[in-house]
């Protein structure tokens, strides 16, 4: 659970740890059950409308302004969006 | 001035456009409707009328609209039910919006919804739980559970929503009005805040099957700005059928146990409107017979795996650099998108991250995101196999009438079951519509049809036709 949370940036209590850890059991005990059928000869779908090489024309466009885009940024800096330091471990 | 809010968005347009009532009248009428609103449904609304007002020479002449939250609004809180996008204005208008706008509505309010879309209750708000018109202790559903409420209880005549698993069709049904899921990829997705993209479809949400029609006509089209948008066929038509003369309706047999391993998963009042319903389709000249969908019983599986996933990947974007909160104290980068993402997100989307971060991770890809997406082919194949004889499919909209708020919050499990009859159709991309066939204990029951992709016109005379038949009176919900 704490290497998932890692992976999903996400800062959980050992309360909602412990809960979540509970939920998720039950939920993948359900999804499981995909794991009867026999899918070793079927394709995936990730897309269920039959659409292929989607091309646009490679001109450049307006896009947003950037003082209205900084409006919504929590801290920005200098015509930027600011960050903390990335820390001592530099990951 | 009551007289108007009576009126159908349709009829509405229509006395619009004769100049019986002028837009800014109409739109002050339901603006202090919504203002008043006591049910939860809005989470902003406008201040007064644009200025100026669509005339009554366009398209829909100034007639107000109700958005879910989920759709980007040029400098109006676009927040998506979140804490983490509270007071979030975003620079830009959704392309569904913009068409919307464009073809002469007035944008009346925001309405509530769960936190990014996750959720089949409006639970998952942090603007706090949406109640049902019809039973103020009861969920309106969800997740645009808002746009739902609004719509019932007629502080908005008409509105727009998002249907990823169910999400328009079930609080429709919950609430007794018309909600439709359109083919994949009829309206575009350019400004709605992304759950799971390759899932995720706009629609209407409105009083009857006429104004869901008149509503769809102005959202559907091809945009540059979304690659996965395709134009229709043919442009959205008003319904006019009369009858069902040589319609094949089929009832999945794996999707009438709702769930339970038992079979006992629908609700016996809500069987018993959907057989009341098919009877009144025969009765229209419709032949009804069971079908068979395989692989339907796997489809909340493959839902629950290939939603979260695309959605940990898309709400990945919340990290407290460019909008939203941000939660830092004098921590480093990495604690800082940490804490920001844990205190910003509610558990059910802290939950589906979690899920989806899980099925995507090494090790596991192929065993449940992988696996998911090869039953989502065989449930393609499964539609594909039952249009070849029947024209749609049908079956109650959701399990139950609306349950009381609480109810089911303990137990995710028991929500995501919530939508056993409505995440088969976005998995195959294809269309589905749900209107009210009656009442079960004083609670609306809603009739689910589904057809082939891009069939939005035939499902719409057909649930036309019914619609007439069935007669469902739903103004009890709107003299609250």
């Amino acid at each position: 659970m704490l290497h998932v949370a890692k992976l999903a940036r996400l800062q959980l209590d050992e309360d909602e740890l412990q809960k979540m850890a509970v939920e998720l059991s039950a939920v993948l005990d359900h999804v499981d059950r995909i794991r009867e059928l026999d899918l070793e000869q079927v394709e995936p779908t990730s897309h269920a409308v039959d659409l292929a090489g989607v091309m646009r024309a490679d001109q450049p466009i307006p896009c947003l302004d950037r003082d209205a885009v900084l409006a919504a940024a929590p801290e920005p800096v200098d015509g930027g969006f600011g960050v903390p330091s990335p820390g001592p471990s530099g990951e | 001035m009551s007289a108007w809010i009576e009126l159908t968005a349709a009829e509405a347009v229509a006395k619009l456009r004769a100049r019986e009532v002028g837009a800014r009248e109409l739109f002050e009428a339901y603006r202090e409707r919504a203002a008043a609103d006591d049910l939860n449904a809005y989470t902003w609304v406008a201040d007064g009328a644009p200025d100026p007002i669509p005339g009554p020479d366009t398209r829909l002449a100034g007639l107000p609209l109700a958005v879910k939250d989920l759709f980007c609004t040029i400098g109006i809180p676009s927040q998506a039910g979140s804490k983490i996008l509270k007071g979030y204005r975003p620079p830009y208008t959704a392309t569904v919006v913009d068409k919307l706008l464009t073809a002469g509505a007035t944008l009346l309010g925001k309405t509530n919804q769960d936190e990014f879309a996750m959720g089949s209750s409006t639970e998952n708000s942090a603007f706090g739980p949406v109640l049902n018109p019809w039973d103020r202790r009861r969920v309106p559903g969800g997740s645009s559970g808002g746009s739902a409420a609004a719509v019932a209880a007629g502080i908005a005549p008409w509105a727009i929503g998002t249907d990823t698993g169910g999400s328009i069709r079930q609080p429709a049904a919950l609430c007794g009005i018309v909600g439709l899921k359109p083919t994949y990829g009829a309206c575009s997705r350019y400004g709605m805040i992304a759950f799971a993209s390759s899932l995720d479809q706009a629609g209407p949400l409105t009083r009857d099957v006429t104004d869901a029609a008149l509503l769809l006509s102005h959202m559907v089209g091809h945009d540059p700005r979304d690659s996965t948008s395709i134009a229709m066929p043919e442009p959205i038509t008003v319904p006019t059928a009369e009858d069902l003369n040589g319609i094949r309706l089929g009832i999945p047999e794996e999707l009438l146990g709702g769930g339970a391993e038992d079979g006992t998963g629908i609700e016996p009042g809500v069987r018993a409107s959907f057989e009341a319903a098919l009877k009144l389709a025969e009765g229209l000249g419709a032949t009804v017979d069971t079908c068979r969908l395989p692989h339907a019983p796997h489809a909340l599986s493959a839902y629950y795996l290939i939603a979260p996933a695309e959605a940990s990947a898309n709400l990945a974007r919340y990290d407290g650099v460019r909008f939203g909160l941000r939660v830092a104290g004098d921590a480093d980068l990495e604690t800082m998108y940490g804490r920001t993402r844990g205190e910003g997100f509610g558990p059910e989307v802290k939950r589906r991250i979690m899920l989806g971060t899980y099925a995507l991770s090494s090790g596991y890809y192929d065993a449940y995101y992988g696996a998911a997406q090869k039953v989502r082919t065989k449930i393609a194949e499964d539609f594909a196999a039952v249009f070849s004889e029947f024209h749609f499919v049908v079956t109650p909209t959701s399990p139950w009438t609306a349950f009381e708020l609480g109810a089911k919050t303990d137990d995710p499990l028991a929500m995501y079951l919530n939508d056993f009859c409505t995440v088969p159709m976005p998995l195959a991309g294809i269309p589905a519509i749900s209107i009210p066939s009656g009442l079960s204990d004083g609670l609306p029951v809603g009739f689910q049809l589904a057809g082939p992709a891009f069939s939005e016109n035939r499902l719409l005379d057909a649930a036309y036709a019914l619609e007439r038949a069935i007669g469902f009176d739903a103004r009890e919900a709107r003299s609250a």
